[in-house]
């Protein structure tokens, strides 16, 4: 066996890392990479099928644009509570972070009842024909992630409130979740477009 | 002699065989069901990948033998027209699916954390869930065949036959699916590799000093995260039109089936190089070893690797040069297909000269680079051919095609894989492979496919179309299969001598020794097979060859913990040490949230109410999953 032969001194380096020097930070990157790639793809299999199609939207009126609007300016409006909560959870702030989780957790439930309202706004359904499928499943992969940050949400608020909640790794774990919940929704506002802005180009 | 440690003992405070023995203490699998369920070890799932796609291996290696004994003879009635559309799809979708692409990761989610100095893969848990979900995946496909549900589709399943008016029950839905549990599998460990090349490579190894074979992963890593997306987009959009009536590939309601193809090979070309570009780092890690030098243009390899894991995503339209698209975008796509011979051919080059300047030793690893060589160059050349597109309209769908594509990928990534075994296989189980078999492996393996697949070039080009379940004797095409069927019996022979090697080794073999071939790289510096922790000390490196720098002894850093699974996270371009990170500890959560999974994508091929009900147990498993457990992993 070869001999170690030791040259650092790696005793002094913390236990835990934030953002770049963090794992669950890169892992969260890279996820948002794979789902950036499917939304940027299924758009493209929107704009293909508008391609192949004589006029769009096929056999029904543009989606109605009120309620897509209202769900767009709450999520661009949590915006603001996202970044301080960053920052908060940055500062370890316990008691501040708690609390913005809190209004997180509102400002995620708040675009559920619109979200349904923008289903029922589509004025077409997914199986009445191709643009009617495109427009659902693009909305409806959008709501799933949305959805399913809502749910990490939720769960965060219980852990922090527990005994668990004072711990760098979990401040670690609400700067992910923020940092998620922007790409949810800078993710969104291109498939706005696309879904209410397209259908009343062509 | 092991009394309970102390909060924050460091390794410095202990002599080394005491180290040894908290070190496996700390990072142990413990007996039993639960600890094998549990376990988060990198090497361990690792086994459990290669040993499974070797096995998926077998089994499409068996449907393989099937067609050619129905092909052996014109006219012949062994197997009917519908069971070998299933066969031929299984074949396919299992050598692509289930074989090609795991195998490949598996070896990396092995080798990558041990070439890079650390302990485990990065998210060592998602590694046990993506092995678990794969393994999932491959029962479903293999279970639905034996009740004659499986696939007949073909493995690139091509709408509108695989669509709700043509393809009828659920046999479509098993493909589809099947790719939903791999390409999920798939991406975890994509995303594992990259996070652990990026963050967790020993102090010192700056991006240029990164071994050739981990470069090629993290390409690939990248190349399954661009790509395998839009195959789960294409295969849930079919099961969509086939379960709800969404039309995306019905043109009468507006969809188009073009678009299938289009998403299919933006996935389906990618694909070639995700399982193209490990077997590259293979080929390189290997020349290396036996030509002992210095790998030439080292940073040429790394640049070729880079540009095809790109140049790969401009090629797809060249799978689709028969379907009539416009000529100008034709042009381009033969264009682009040309170019990526470029850096292939650096590569090659690359190869050559280090081989010329160095004083090459033919070990059986060596045997299998050579057989790559001149199988892939023959079917890299092919590819030139079948890039122009009127050469391709000859051709498409000709026996021609199974040759150049067979070659390339046989060729391309299983001789180089076989011969990685052959290398690697003293570091995974501690003993050596048999030389004397090996080169008897070598040899028929490499006779075999060439007597089996250079003349189904002729075949194709007097005019045989693939996936036909026989032939009338009027069109002669009879001795040429009869040749082949026999040849593909040399060549499964070699593979069967392969696994008896492999098996009879495993427990019979010479004893390894931490470092039997002399080689440059860090899984070399620790013993055969390696440790539960990997490295008792964290490697330094100072260079692109470590172990070669310094003959005798390794550079080591200390003043890591014991008392829990610690290993150290370090920048992404200069490897600088930046913290020092806990690695989970084994979970039973992560097979759990498998099974909850698995539940709702086979669930999900009759309702879609699944995915509504089904996401409750996810969920549940998944906050097991996560929720703090306060070990010391957690609490520092």
């Amino acid at each position: 066996m070869r001999q170690p032969r030791v040259v650092a001194d790696l005793s002094k380096l913390p236990l835990h890392g934030f953002e770049t020097a963090s794992l669950t930070w890169w892992g969260t990157l890279a996820f948002m990479l794979i789902e950036g790639t499917g939304f940027l793809l299924t758009i493209a299999v929107y704009l293909y099928l508008v391609a192949v199609a004589p006029r769009w939207p096929i056999g029904a009126p543009p989606p109605d644009w009120r309620a897509g609007t209202a769900t767009t300016l709450v999520l661009l409006l949590s915006l603001v509570p996202n970044v301080m909560i960053a920052r908060a959870a940055e500062r370890q702030d316990i008691r501040r972070v708690r609390v913005l989780l809190i209004v997180m957790a509102a400002f995620g439930t708040a675009p559920i009842p619109l979200r349904v309202l923008e289903f029922r706004s589509l004025n077409v359904l997914w199986d009445s024909n191709a643009y009617g499928s495109v427009t659902w499943f693009l909305l409806g992969l959008h709501s799933t992630h949305f959805v399913t940050d809502l749910a990490e949400t939720f769960v965060l608020v219980a852990v922090m409130f527990t005994r668990h909640g004072e711990n760098r790794r979990r401040f670690g774990d609400v700067q992910d979740n923020a940092l998620y919940w922007n790409f949810v929704v800078f993710t969104w506002l291109p498939i706005y477009a696309v879904l209410y802005g397209v259908p009343r180009l062509t | 002699m092991s009394g309970a440690l102390e909060q924050d003992t460091r390794d410095t405070a202990l002599p080394p065989e005491r180290l040894a023995c908290e070190l496996a203490r700390v990072w142990r699998t413990p007996p039993g069901l639960l600890g094998f369920i549990g376990t988060v070890d990198h090497k361990r799932i690792a086994h459990r990948y290669i040993a499974t796609a070797f096995v998926f291996l077998a089994l499409g290696g068996v449907l393989a033998l099937a067609m050619r004994l129905q092909l052996a003879r014109p006219e012949a009635r062994l197997i009917g027209p519908d069971r070998y559309n299933q066969i031929f799809t299984m074949h396919g979708a299992t050598m692509m699916f289930l074989f090609a692409v795991p195998v490949m990761e598996a070896m990396a989610v092995y080798l990558v954390p041990l070439m890079v100095g650390t302990r485990n893969i990065a998210f060592p848990r998602l590694n046990a869930f993506s092995y678990w979900i794969y393994l999932a995946g491959g029962i479903l496909l293999w279970a639905a065949f034996a009740i004659d549900m499986g696939p007949d589709v073909g493995w690139f399943a091509y709408v509108p036959l695989s669509g709700p008016n043509y393809g009828s029950g659920k046999r479509a839905d098993i493909w589809a699916q099947m790719i939903t549990f791999t390409e999920l599998a798939a991406l975890a460990v994509a995303v594992e590799i990259v996070v652990t090349v990026l963050k967790q490579r020993a102090p010192g190894m700056s991006l240029d000093r990164i071994p050739l074979f981990v470069w090629s992963m993290l390409v690939t890593a990248f190349a399954v995260i661009g790509a395998l997306p839009a195959i789960m987009v294409a295969s849930t959009s079919l099961i969509l039109d086939r379960l709800v009536g969404t039309h995306f590939y019905n043109p009468s309601e507006g969809g188009d089936v073009l678009l299938w193809q289009h998403l299919f090979w933006f996935f389906g070309h990618p694909e070639v190089y995700i399982i193209f570009l490990p077997a590259v780092g293979m080929v390189s890690t290997i020349i290396t070893t036996f030509a002992r030098r210095p790998v030439f243009g080292y940073l040429a390899l790394v640049l070729s690797a880079i540009s095809t894991g790109v140049l790969a995503f401009g090629l797809w339209v060249h799978h689709m040069f028969a379907t009539g698209l416009p000529r100008l975008g034709e042009s381009f796509f033969t264009a682009s297909s040309m170019a990526i011979a470029i850096p292939n051919g650096v590569q090659i080059f690359c190869w050559l000269a280090t081989l010329a300047l160095g004083r090459p030793v033919l070990r059986v690893p060596m045997l299998f680079v050579l057989a790559f060589f001149f199988t892939f160059i023959i079917g890299g050349m092919t590819g030139v051919m079948v890039a122009s597109v009127p050469l391709d309209t000859q051709v498409h769908d000709t026996y021609f095609v199974v040759a150049h594509f067979h070659y390339v990928l046989i060729g391309g990534s299983v001789f180089p894989l076989i011969g990685a075994v052959y290398y690697w296989f003293p570091k995974i189980t501690g003993r050596m492979m048999s030389e004397y078999v090996g080169r008897w492996v070598a040899g028929l393996l490499f006779a075999g496919f060439n007597l089996t697949f250079f003349p189904m070039h002729i075949l194709g080009l007097i005019g045989m179309p693939r996936r036909v379940y026989t032939y009338p004797a009027s069109l002669s095409w009879g001795g040429l299969n009869l040749f082949v069927s026999m040849s593909a019996v040399v060549l499964a022979l070699g593979f069967l001598l392969f696994f008896v090697d492999a098996l009879r080794s495993m427990r019979g073999g010479a004893v390894a020794g931490s470092d039997p071939w002399g080689a440059p790289t860090l899984e070399w510096a620790t013993p055969s097979p390696p440790p539960s922790y990997n490295f008792a000390y964290i490697p330094v490196v100072n260079g692109l060859y470590p172990l070669w720098d310094d003959a005798t002894g390794v550079n080591v850093a200390t003043g890591l913990r014991v008392d829990r699974r610690e290993l150290i996270v370090s920048s992404v371009t200069e490897a600088r040490p930046e913290a020092r990170e806990s690695s989970p500890r084994n979970s039973v959560w992560p097979f759990w949230t498998a099974i909850a999974t698995s539940v709702v994508l086979i669930w999900s091929i009759f309702s879609p109410w699944a995915v509504v009900w089904g996401s409750v147990p996810i969920g549940i498993a998944l906050i097991g999953w996560f929720w703090p457990k306060a070990t010391p992993e957690d609490l520092a």
